[in-house]
């Protein structure tokens, strides 16, 4: 999905995507609303991506900038916009104090603001952060671009009276890039490849270890990806993944990242996320896992977060780590209405070599299931075990 | 986001509240009734939550395989069919419960009188494609 923003042929559309933030901010710190600022970097990398072929410019930023703010400025020029172009176009605007960086930060900040719903912060992400195009948003979450186009620029307008260098929510941000990353692929844009993106695009402009984690976790994650799905689409659970099909180097980065992370002691939510998929990422089968520290891991994690997914999530690290029954005795505690948990209790059951319980409970798991992998994925497990227990 | 299906029923839901059949309404009333199918979705689209919307004839067949180098089979019109679609609106919304307030307001589309129809509409929400980690 390289270049997948603006492309073409001797133009590099990874470069020309990963100047977009900083272009936009400094056109926005200048004081070009947000939506027109947009526009004007959108026609300037458009323009860039003829020009720069034939004529390749030094300061691509630079050249960029120029060429978004004197679109900016031609565009104001409508009749109804008059008095302000004066005021822009007397003076050639200094831009405000600060490096280009905090414009970046800014611009992350403003597109994940806490009065954006999270679809309108992660469709606003993708198009004023990311440079996706609105065909490309509105493919990735199968709806139509008119639809996309909406959702975009309500949450402009949304934002449109917040100041621009107002300090921002790291949290926010990072529960947006989170979502993305969560999304996967459809369409022709790998949303999991561009939450990575633009995650480490944010680690590059701010020091933050929870930045840092939750890159490690979706490094981590990635790396599994290709393991993670069979031929036929089913998904491959973690255990019977071919352990070779991982992808180390992503693996290893991940990993750097989260040890320099933690290191500095400020332990928050995506570290002890990323520090358990390191753990697994460690194993070089599944049978030598270390489930013991992988339960220590979701007890802080436990402590950050009090969330059911976690004492879930935990349940199963314990039925690993202290043999099945303590799972099912730490699974009776959740509440029964907990997704996914009638899914844990079918999987102790199995290893409990209750085969009869476990395949009822797989089949009743997934008439619930959210989504087709899944439902497909727990429909074979009851499938298995019934064909089993006829032999 | 979740998408959702509102399936509307020719036959096969719950009997409406103003449970007056199409052609005996009013032609200004079935205008209403258009207008404001109409308009439901055009401020769809404007709050970014609209997915799709079509209405299907009645007129349907049920068709099955027949074997190795036969033509399918078909079978029907059902006059008497128990469940029957009208056709469907596809949504893409922020909770369950928006899903639920949208149903609720394409139920109250007018019938007859000009009056809302109150007519059941099937919520389903849609099966995701990708599975989120949750390794």
């Amino acid at each position: 999905m390289n270049g997948a923003g603006a492309n073409g042929a001797g133009v590099d559309g990874v470069l020309l995507r990963s100047l977009t933030p900083s272009v936009l901010g400094i056109l926005v710190r200048r004081g070009a609303d947000f939506a027109a600022a947009q526009d004007a970097v959108q026609d300037a990398l458009v323009e860039a991506v003829r020009v720069w072929p034939a004529d390749p410019p030094r300061d691509p930023k630079g050249w960029l900038v120029t060429v978004a703010w004197r679109r900016f400025l031609d565009a104001t020029r409508a009749e109804a916009a008059r008095r302000r172009r004066e005021d822009l176009v007397d003076e050639q605007p200094a831009p405000r104090p600060g490096p280009a960086v905090d414009d970046t930060l800014a611009l992350y900040f403003l597109c994940a603001h806490p009065s954006l719903t999270p679809s309108s912060a992660v469709a606003l992400t993708l198009r004023a952060v990311g440079g996706l195009t609105t065909r490309q948003i509105a493919g990735a979450y199968l709806v139509p671009e008119a639809t996309m186009a909406q959702r975009i620029s309500r949450a402009r307008r949304t934002v449109s009276g917040v100041r621009f260098d107002q300090p921002g929510d790291v949290a926010t941000v990072l529960r947006v890039l989170y979502l993305v990353f969560n999304e996967g692929y459809s369409g022709d844009v790998d949303l999991a490849a561009e939450a990575i993106r633009l995650t480490r695009q944010l680690a590059a402009v701010i020091d933050h270890p929870e930045v840092a984690g939750l890159l490690a976790l979706m490094l981590l994650h990635h790396a599994r990806r290709a393991a993670r799905t069979a031929p036929d689409g089913g998904l491959v659970p973690l255990a019977e993944q071919d352990r070779g099909r991982w992808d180390i180097r992503s693996i290893a980065e991940g990993v750097g990242i989260l040890r320099a992370a933690l290191a500095r002691d400020r332990l928050g939510e995506f570290q002890a996320q990323a520090a358990i998929a390191a753990l697994h990422a460690d194993a070089p089968t599944a049978e030598e896992t270390d489930w013991v520290q992988i339960v220590e891991w979701y007890d802080e994690l436990a402590g950050l977060t009090d969330s059911p997914v976690v004492r879930l999530n935990r349940a199963v690290a314990l039925g690993e780590a202290d043999g099945p029954r303590a799972g099912l005795a730490a699974l009776a505690a959740l509440d029964t209405s907990l997704p996914r948990r009638v899914a844990v209790a079918a999987y102790l059951h199995e290893r409990d070599g209750d085969l009869a319980t476990a395949a009822r409970l797989y089949a009743e798991a997934a008439g619930t299931a959210a989504n087709l992998a899944e439902r497909d994925h727990l429909t074979r497990q009851a499938a298995r075990l019934n064909a089993r227990r006829c032999h | 986001m979740a998408k959702y299906l509102l399936l509307k029923h020719y036959r096969g839901a719950p009997a409406p509240v103003n449970d007056v059949s199409m052609e005996k309404w009013t032609p200004p009333e079935i205008s209403a009734h258009v207008r404001y199918m109409n308009d439901f979705a055009a401020r769809l689209e404007g709050s970014g939550e609209f997915v799709d919307s079509q209405a299907l004839s009645p007129e349907g067949v049920f068709v099955r395989y027949d074997g190795a180098g036969r033509p399918p089979v078909t079978d029907g019109p059902f006059a008497e069919t128990k469940d029957l679609v009208a056709g469907w609106m596809v949504i893409d919304v922020e909770s369950y419960e928006r899903a639920v307030e949208l149903a609720g307001e394409l139920s109250a589309a007018p019938g007859a009188g000009g009056e809302p129809i109150h007519e059941w509409l099937e919520l389903r929400p849609f099966l995701g494609g990708s599975p989120t980690v949750t390794e």
